[in-house]
């Protein structure tokens, strides 16, 4: 068998590693397209969370005990799966946070409070998720700084000639969604990073929705910051990384102050912990980060290369479906895409939230609403979509339950 | 159709959500709220006219799903010439009608708006069929805005 097969083989196996997906919901197979507001979780990840609480449980950098030490080893030994899979350079570039919102807001009250000046401003753009637009407002609003939005086309691509121009010398950082959550276009990251390290400004993606879709190479994007949830990537919640250049993470101001983060404590001074410690203050979520761990090495057995090639198929499939079932409007048609069917029927009319309750009778669990991206929704004039995504566990069979549910969806409320 | 969903979507529901009553800004209401839910993003504005005590008129604006929608539109008519109090006490009963359902509230407490029912088999609606209530309630009470949260 060829390499090539061996994978795909091994992507078609991959949905039988998901207990949660063996189940019938009201009655019928669970088909779970909601991968983009969380993945399920693969049994090698459940079981890595087991072990380590049957095993291993201890406080990490603390204990000169065994367990003590297996546990740091255990966690120390995630932050590296974590350091590979972003390929950063080091160790310590990787800072355990709850989730991307924690990383951005990390970066927001020390990158943000320790370098934003009245007059400053920030750029975004329009198709960001909230945890990207709120943390620069409340700290734009603290520092007398501005936020600017990059606009994007009706197709939901950014406008890159706009955004260029709002790359003025007054702005301190651009903080862009990789993947969008709500419409699934991939940003030109690369581009981005190098319109704004010309002019010398610093870059933040957020990875959220793109790890477990892409392969994401934080050296290659050349950005400054990464910002991922384990979540989005068959891990537990709660546990995600901050990626961000030492000599830029070297610089700034510690975040929340407790144990972990000092090399020593008296009342009059506290010397601060190296990094990534230096971020890491209380007892982390070791757990979440043992499954973090297992949530990389699962997603580097079945290959990335393989899954992007795999839900892409799976995605323009989809789409050409989706387009063929009456009274259906996708939203956001990027050149590129990954993973998400944003759509709404009749116009808008039949609320989202309508179908989402067809469809969940149906069996089909997708998400109905905003998506946590308010702005984008006025951009396009919609109150809310409904929102259809992919993982890798998904099939074709999938694709046509939702369609055959959204047939259901116009006999009950057309 | 399953038999949750038909009772979810009444027909009598799904009328009054594709053409709702009294759906408009009021220019003379005498207290108006925002109501939202962020779950959905669902947003309406409620207006009511009070006359010595007295609702005259309620109507509406804003977005949302069918049941929401029509949630708002039946209850533009049934507090009308209700006292405060009264109205207050009816958003009691439809409250316990759409979590608890129809064994425990009797149809003659509620009238048309019996049709809501259904929603007690849909924890996750709930909020959708009590929107325009809590913010009756907050235009009531003076609040200029709720939410289902």
């Amino acid at each position: 068998m060829s390499a090539a097969n061996g994978m795909a083989a091994r992507l078609a196996a991959a949905r039988a590693d998901f207990p949660i997906l063996r189940q019938e919901i009201r009655g019928k197979p669970l088909v779970y397209l909601d991968s983009a507001a969380t993945t399920q979780k693969p049994r090698q990840v459940i079981e890595a969370i087991t072990r380590y609480y049957e095993l291993e449980n201890a406080n990490v950098h603390r204990g000169v005990h065994a367990l003590s030490e297996r546990a740091t080893a255990s966690y120390e030994g995630a932050r590296a799966k974590v350091r590979r899979f972003l390929n950063a350079a080091d160790d310590r570039e990787i800072v355990f946070v709850r989730g991307t919102t924690e990383a951005i807001n990390l970066v927001a009250q020390t990158f943000g409070r320790s370098r934003f000046q009245a007059g400053d401003s920030v750029v975004i753009s329009a198709m960001e998720h909230h945890s990207n637009i709120v943390p620069w407002q409340m700290i734009c609003g603290e520092r007398g700084a501005q936020l600017k939005i990059a606009p994007i086309d009706e197709r939901g691509d950014l406008k890159m000639d706009e955004l260029e121009k709002l790359l003025t010398p007054e702005v301190k950082l651009v903080s862009v969604v990789h993947v969008s959550n709500a419409l699934g276009t991939v940003n030109p990251i690369r581009k981005i990073v190098d319109l704004a390290h010309a002019r010398g400004i610093p870059v933040l993606v957020d990875g959220a929705q793109a790890v477990s879709h892409l392969p994401v190479d934080v050296r290659e994007l050349g950005c400054d910051f990464y910002a991922i949830s384990a979540h989005k990537m068959f891990g537990p919640t709660g546990i995600g990384a901050l990626y961000g250049r030492t000599e830029l993470m070297e610089s700034l101001p510690p975040y929340q102050g407790g144990g972990d983060m000092i090399l020593s404590v008296t009342f009059e001074k506290t010397i601060y912990n190296r990094l990534p410690y230096r971020f890491e203050a209380g007892t982390p979520d070791i757990a979440g980060a043992v499954g973090f761990g297992a949530a990389v090495d699962y997603i580097e057995s079945i290959g990335r290369e393989a899954i992007a090639a795999h839900e892409h198929g799976l995605l323009e499939y989809a789409t050409a479906a989706l387009e063929a079932v009456p009274e259906l409007k996708l939203i956001g048609k990027a050149r590129e895409r990954a993973s998400v069917l944003s759509f709404v029927m009749r116009g808008g009319e039949i609320h989202p939230h309508d179908i989402g309750t067809v469809l969940d009778q149906e069996g089909i669990a997708i998400r109905t609403g905003h998506h946590c991206a308010q702005p984008l929704m006025q951009v396009y004039g919609v109150a809310a979509t409904a929102r259809a995504s992919l993982a890798l566990y998904n099939t074709r069979g999938d694709v046509d339950r939702l369609v055959a549910g959204l047939g259901k969806v116009l006999e009950v409320l057309g | 159709m399953s038999g949750d969903l038909r009772d979810l979507y009444q027909e009598v529901v799904l009328e009054h959500s594709r053409r709702p009553r009294n759906f408009r800004a009021m220019e003379d209401a005498t207290a108006s709220a925002q109501g939202f839910n962020p779950l959905c993003g669902d947003q309406i504005t409620l207006y009511v006219k009070m006359k010595e005590g007295v609702v005259k008129e309620v109507s509406f604006v804003g977005q949302g799903c069918a049941i929401s929608k029509a949630s708002a539109s039946l209850l533009t008519g049934a507090v009308k010439e209700k006292t405060a109090e009264e109205a207050l006490q009816l958003f009691g009963k439809v409250h316990l009608l759409v979590t608890e359902g129809p064994s425990k509230v009797s149809p003659e407490e509620v009238g048309k708006l019996a049709v809501l029912s259904g929603v007690s088999e849909f924890p996750a609606r709930v909020k959708c069929a009590s929107l325009a209530w809590h913010t009756l309630k907050a235009a009531l009470e003076g609040q200029s805005n709720v939410s289902t949260e």
